[in-house]
């Protein structure tokens, strides 16, 4: 017992650095004179104090054949954002995905440190870089959530687990989409950030993405018709449940029945 | 009046000697034999809420569309299995709290079985003359895990029908006899013939629980033939059993831990959601989530399935051993088997052939604890390997160097428990040697100086 | 009539009320005299009466409709009941019941009951002369009926029958359709994104039916030899059942930056078997111990997707032939 109890400490020991690892990079580069420049002139300061190092000056990205050193002293690797449009640097920007504090590193949702300006400034000045997508504006209540869940089993589920919860893929993790807007689940089908498929208007025409995108956002409150959630994952939390409670509890129960009282 | 029922009952059946005895049996004080008795109990109420789940469940995979009252499934395509289970749950009146009580019993009866037999094992109550109790302990345990399997694979819902797809491949992966015995209970290649759900369904609510049935019933008359076992204590030897007698003093005690049982069992029932089928959708052979697992009680073999390395050696076109084989059907065949052999494995390591009715503290026997704690430990790493998943996307430990490092740890860390428990135990002996020694020395001590 | 009304009274207040008197001489007792506590007696009384109350508030919220969260009332109700009963139970046991310490003998081996069982079974059959043979005879006759009595349960399924294991639906020019039946069109295979296909008119269930469809660049591809022309355009037809343990291989790993994210690969979600689609579906990691067998694509003159051929292995988890033959 006490040896286990030593793995528990010693993996909470390695766990603990590693979730601080996945933390926000901290701080991003400013002018020093926000206020008195023009949203354009704000987004290609931002852009060059913040992105340009891994995705070039001019958003031609930088592969591994040519590599950069960036602010941070560290080797500057980025696809290029030319043609990737608003739809693109609106998802990035805003669920803190970017920026990137190690190219190499599967990017998270996280704090959004830019404030509302300066998104708009940054995201107008990518779109600038030539053609891609707007933002997108998908209609979930006109979706269809039981179609929504046939899709998504079909589409999603694999990675993102049926309930939305997250999942793992080799060398990856699909996140748990209950943060996630119904803008930022319309973009990333359409994106396929890091790892993800990118499903297209003919893959997934837009009436389907609403009911995808209506189902989702059901799933965040699903039907608990039997009581307490503990996280919609089925087996793991229900066996921690049966030992951690119930175990304890009729352990508890044995106890106290079994032991007799001093007369 | 009581004697005048006391009465009638001895004339027409002659039971008076027999109640006499049966009222006066004597129960050992100690909570940890109340253990067995939680298992019992749960097993009670899975009877009793499994034959109210029977009269609406249909064990059918023919193909219906749903049109019941829950939205998110209006118009999907499912079988009649899993649209009564849907109904049971949301359309039954108290149909959920039943189906919900049903499956936390299924839990908590196989995790009360495990924690009786780990006190078994570490007071070696299996010993002369239990060993045949011990082998129905564990039989039991193994028709349990097989009866909660089938149960969870019935709804045939998304993870149920993943759960049945990877127990199809553990049977198939039976060397030489693996494809014919799938054969044989599928009626055909996976996903099997329509037959195939009526016998998951007769298997689950007639042979598994009437063979647990008859075991249960074994288990108490050759528990109660042999007197349970005891404690060391004042008055209590090997040949003399003290306790509190069945009535007045047990009865109180045994209905109490009964109903407090139960009780958990609805309130887990009514409160705390469990397998929310509705919320799964249905299978496909063609459709998979992620973070499948099974119910806990076999969670460790996931984790020997997931934990293998892709070792499947084959020759001259034949495959000897396909890769399920070793996490799905080799893991716990070793598990159950060395449980097994154990009690004559240590008769024949020890020479102690005599009886036994008082148990061995853990430390009494320092070889069986250290050796029960490392396969312990064995077991638990790979269940928890089971759940690396969970862990990757929750703590951002990546799954594959998790792997990776259970490939090391689960032989290193039953090998240093050993080691630990042996000594630990060594240790508090040792140290009750002396107190002994030390208060004997006191005593004699003071006999000397009152007699000077 | 107002006479046995009060007699009934009384007596109802007597059972409810009275406290028993001991009859008998302490001395002559068989069970111990229990404590006295009064205190613990009526506790007992009110748990029974709460759990009466509980017990009865069930039938109530079952016949109520339209209460919000009947499942969790209709669980407190019972849960409560059976908690109180406990209690009152508890309550009885310490302090109400007699606590006595009795002492009994464990049974001993009984030798002499021991020896006359073996002696009745040995005298019954020691003037039989030739036991062998009648053990023999007797032991070969059960063991035929015991096979006799098995063998109806051959009819489960066709034990000996290997072939469906290689079964699949597919040859050459059978079209791929998606899952309501369409067929699927060469143009239409995007990258970085999957499709799951089925054989046309097959069961979309059976284990040889399903497929995950992806297109790679056909530079990209690097497929074992004999597999020229598997792939036109780069497109690339696997079983979507697992080899490891037949779950749908449902998820498709497709780098968005290939520098520096890991390559693509067809992930099955059970045991996380890894595959590479670019080399033949070989196996990267996990615990797969084959590769996911390909499927030969065909671009048909209108441009749909058809199987040039049979799978490059039988599809399905593992199983005793499974390397034997290839599928048909």
């Amino acid at each position: 017992m006490r040896a286990l109890l030593r793995v528990a400490v010693a993996i909470a020991a390695f766990a603990l650095p590693a979730a601080a690892a996945s933390q926000p990079p901290t701080g991003i580069v400013r002018p020093a004179d926000e206020g008195s420049l023009s949203l354009e002139q704000l987004g290609a300061q931002l852009y060059a104090g913040n992105c340009a190092s891994c995705h070039g000056s001019q958003g031609e990205g930088v592969t591994a054949t040519a590599p950069q050193r960036g602010a941070g002293g560290i080797q500057g690797l980025g696809p290029p954002l030319v043609g990737v449009g608003a739809e693109a640097a609106d998802f990035y920007l805003r669920t803190g995905y970017m920026p990137l504090s190690n190219p190499h590193e599967q990017p998270r949702r996280s704090r959004v440190l830019f404030s509302e300006r300066e998104l708009q400034a940054l995201i107008g000045y990518v779109a600038s870089f030539g053609g891609g997508p707007p933002v997108p504006e998908p209609h979930p209540e006109q979706g269809n959530v039981a179609r929504g869940l046939e899709l998504f089993t079909s589409h999603c589920a694999g990675c993102h687990q049926v309930v939305t919860e997250g999942g793992f893929v080799t060398g990856a993790v699909a996140p748990p989409l209950e943060d996630a807007t119904a803008v930022q689940i319309a973009q990333a089908v359409r994106i396929g950030p890091f790892i993800m498929p990118s499903f297209s208007e003919r893959v997934i025409p837009a009436d389907d993405l609403d009911s995808i995108i209506a189902y989702v956002q059901a799933s965040k409150s699903p039907h608990d018709a039997g009581g307490w959630g503990i996280g919609h994952l089925g087996p793991v939390p229900e066996g921690m449940v049966t030992w951690l409670l119930a175990a304890v509890l009729l352990v508890g129960l044995c106890v106290v029945i079994g032991t007799r009282l001093k007369a | 009046m009581i004697r005048r029922a006391v009465a009638f009952l001895d004339e027409r059946t002659g039971t008076a000697p027999i109640l006499k005895k049966a009222l006066r049996y004597v129960f050992p004080d100690h909570w940890s034999f109340l253990l067995g008795e939680v298992a019992l109990y749960a097993f009670i109420v899975l009877v009793a809420t499994g034959v109210y789940l029977a009269f609406f469940f249909v064990p059918s995979t023919e193909t219906v569309v749903y049109h019941g009252t829950y939205a998110p499934l209006q118009g999907v395509e499912m079988s009649k299995a899993y649209e009564s289970v849907v109904n049971i749950s949301l359309q039954v009146k108290a149909g959920l709290l039943l189906r919900q009580t049903h499956h936390w019993a299924a839990n908590v009866f196989i995790a009360a079985i495990v924690i009786h037999m780990l006190r078994i094992f570490f007071t070696g109550a299996y010993r002369k003359p239990r060993e045949l109790t011990y082998y129905i302990g564990l039989t039991m345990l193994i028709l349990a895990l097989l009866e909660g399997y089938l149960g969870y694979s019935l709804a045939d819902d998304l993870l149920s029908g993943m759960g049945l797809a990877i127990g199809y491949s553990v049977a198939l992966s039976l060397p030489f006899v693996g494809a014919n015995v799938a054969m044989l209970i599928w009626n055909g290649e996976f996903p099997g013939a329509p037959d195939f759900w009526p016998r998951m369904y007769m298997a689950h609510i007639l042979l598994l629980p009437v063979a647990i049935g008859v075991l249960i019933g074994i288990h108490l008359l050759l528990v109660a033939s042999r007197h349970h076992t005891q404690f060391r204590g004042p008055r209590r030897t090997e040949r003399k059993v003290v306790g509190t007698p069945t009535f007045p003093g047990q009865t109180p005690k045994s209905l109490g831990l009964m109903f407090g049982t139960t009780s958990l069992l609805f309130l887990l029932g009514g409160l705390v959601q469990i397998n929310p089928i509705w919320l799964w959708g249905p299978y496909e052979t063609y459709l998979s989530t992620n973070g499948a697992q099974p119910d806990w009680y076999l969670g460790w073999l996931i984790g020997g399935l997931r934990l293998m390395p892709p070792w499947e050696p084959s020759a001259f076109g034949y495959t000897f051993v396909p890769n399920p084989f070793w996490g799905g059907a080799a893991f716990p065949l070793l598990v159950f088997g060395t449980l097994a052999l154990w009690p004559s494995i240590e008769r024949r390591v020890t020479g102690d052939r005599g009886f036994h009715n008082l148990l061995d503290r853990p430390r009494d026997a320092p070889w069986r604890t250290a050796f029960g704690s490392a396969l312990v430990t064995w077991v638990f790493l790979i269940f928890v390997a089971g759940s690396a998943d969970r862990v990757d996307v929750f703590f951002g430990l990546s799954y594959v160097n998790q792997i990776y490092a259970y490939w090391v740890v689960i032989w290193i860390l039953p090998v240093v428990v050993f080691a630990l428990v042996y000594r630990a135990c060594r240790q508090l002996q040792t140290k009750e040697l002396l107190e002994s020694d030390h208060r004997r020395a006191e005593i004699e001590a003071r006999a000397a100086r009152t007699a000077t | 009539m107002r006479q046995s009304l009060k007699s009934w009274l009384v007596a109802a207040g007597v059972l409810l009320l009275g406290r028993r008197r001991d009859e008998k001489d302490e001395n002559a007792r068989v069970v111990a005299p229990g404590p006295r506590n009064p205190g613990r007696e009526l506790a007992a009384v009110l748990l029974f009466a709460a759990a009466g109350l509980c017990a009865t508030a069930f039938p109530v919220i079952y016949a109520l409709d339209r209460l919000p969260r009947p499942t969790q009332l209709l669980g407190l109700s019972l849960g409560l009941a059976f908690a109180f009963l406990a209690a009152a139970l508890i309550v009885l046991a310490k302090g109400v019941v007699p606590e006595e310490e009795l002492e009994e003998e464990y049974l001993l081996p009984r030798v002499h009951d021991q020896e006359e069982v073996a002696e009745i079974l040995e005298q019954s059959t020691d003037r039989i002369t030739r036991r062998r043979l009648l053990g023999l005879a007797a032991g070969a006759a059960g063991a035929a009926v015991g096979v006799a009595l098995v063998t109806p349960a051959v009819s489960l399924g066709p034990v000996f029958d290997m072939s469906q294991y290689y079964d699949t639906p597919w040859e050459r020019g059978r079209r791929l359709v998606d899952e309501k039946g369409k067929p699927l069109l060469a143009d239409d295979i995007e990258t970085d994104v999957f499709y799951t296909a089925f054989a046309e008119g097959a069961d979309k269930d059976a284990v040889g039916s399903s497929l995950i469809v992806i297109r790679l660049e056909p530079a990209q591809l690097e497929l074992p030899a004999g597999r020229e022309g598997w792939a036109p355009e780069g497109i690339l037809a696997y079983s979507k059942i697992c080899t490891h343990a037949g779950c749908a291989v449902n998820l498709y790993r497709t780098p968005l930056f290939d520098p520096v994210e890991p390559g693509p690969a067809l992930v099955c979600p059970c045991h996380y078997s890894t595959f590479n689609p670019a080399t033949g579906g070989t196996v990267e990691f996990g615990p797969a111990g084959r590769p996911l067998p390909q499927l030969p694509l065909l671009i048909a003159s209108g441009g749909e997707l058809q199987a040039g051929g049979n799978f490059s292995a039988a599809p399905g988890p593992a199983w005793w032939g499974v390397r034997l033959r290839k599928p048909t």
